[in-house]
């Protein structure tokens, strides 16, 4: 009988293939689906007219800048999320509706990096701190971003998009285009401005 | 001619890429349990006094933190919310929703604060709280900078001792 012999090698090439697998989506790169419209029109562009089903985008994710943690203006990130450490009303209805689980992912854009100041209306003049990153969606009106829970941890992130994969008519780069919403204004301090 | 060295080298390229494809999944191997399920970490500084001296070299397990399981008192690596290229060891003093007092300023006086630590956060504190860059600079800190669980000395051999979750 080869059956327990067959079964034992086919087992190991699963187990081999999973490490491998585990390994690359860790380290190098890996797919995942882009929830909610935060970041349309980059990604999920969403479109009031059509009553047709919207697909979720798929990206690439690149987790080797994850090494050296070194990000610039315009990526569009992945990170983990945390919920708001200033809590008020308004933010805590927002928390029901996007549960702040650490597990639970986001993606939005880098605005600011660390020295940079921001200039907000219902806020003054903030600096994002040392270690840390200003996020914001693409699709201001529906996005919860750094507007409402304040710069993250740039140790929070966990990989840049660079492409969307999925459906085939959306395949193409994701550009780290600079498009700031009106009403955030950054002042790009000395140091990052070369 | 060529053919029949080409044929010649054949094993050996076929053997060299069998090794490499070991090598590999030798690495593959090493990083899963090395981000799944423990690793190995030197601590560095003054900060855990006197439960972690300098230089000590500890296990740290990961399933905890992953599964969301790190409580008070547990001592854990957690990633600097001021540089990301920075681990730090510290002791895990609250986790969301509890009530945390800490010294403002241990050097000078007793006075004391309270706060609550915020949803999907922890509070963090070094034991040596003369000597130590934590929450009570900082602030909490989201729970998902928290990278894995201290839970065994092994280095050096005096020290060699299981970490539970109290204060020593």
């Amino acid at each position: 009988m080869a059956t327990p012999n067959f079964l034992w090698s086919l087992a190991k090439k699963y187990f081999t293939a999973g490490l491998i697998g585990l390994t690359i989506s860790d380290r190098y790169a890996s797919f995942m689906a882009v929830r909610g419209s935060s970041m349309s029109p980059t990604l999920n562009p969403y479109n009031e007219n059509s009553t047709a089903f919207v697909l979720d985008d798929y990206v690439l994710v690149e987790k080797l800048c994850l090494q050296r943690y070194k990000f610039s203006r315009g990526d569009v990130v992945v990170f983990r999320s945390s919920s708001p450490p200033g809590l008020d009303v308004a933010s805590l209805l927002k928390e029901l509706s996007s549960p702040s689980n650490y597990k639970e992912k986001n993606v939005k854009r880098i605005a600011a990096m660390p020295g940079d100041w921001i200039h907000l209306p219902s806020l003054d003049t903030v600096r994002v701190p040392e270690g840390h990153c200003w996020v914001v969606g693409d699709n201001a009106a529906c996005s919860m971003d750094s507007r409402s829970f304040g710069p993250i941890p740039l140790g929070l992130i966990c990989g840049r998009v660079t492409h969307v994969v999925w459906p085939p008519q959306r395949i193409g780069g994701v550009n780290s285009k600079i498009s700031m919403l009106p009403e955030v204004q950054v002042l790009v301090s000395e140091e990052h401005s070369h | 001619m060529g053919m029949n060295r080409l044929q010649e080298l054949a094993p050996f390229v076929k053997e060299a890429l069998q090794q490499t494809a070991q090598v590999a999944n030798l690495l593959c191997f090493l990083h899963v349990t090395n981000t799944y399920l423990c690793s190995i970490a030197k601590l560095v500084g003054p900060s855990m006094f006197p439960t972690f001296k300098d230089g000590n070299i500890v296990l740290t397990e990961r399933i905890s933190s992953r599964s969301g399981k790190v409580g008070s008192g547990d001592v854990v690596l957690i990633r600097s919310p001021d540089n990301p290229r920075k681990i730090v060891a510290k002791r895990v003093k609250g986790i969301e929703g509890d009530e945390v007092s800490y010294v403002l300023d241990p050097k000078n006086s007793d006075e004391q604060k309270t706060v609550i630590v915020p949803k999907g956060h922890v509070w963090i504190e070094g034991d040596n709280i003369q000597n130590s860059y934590d929450s009570r600079q900082l602030g909490p800190v989201p729970y998902a900078l928290v990278q894995s669980r201290i839970f065994f000395v092994v280095w050096p051999p005096k020290d060699f001792r299981l970490i539970g979750n109290e204060v020593s």
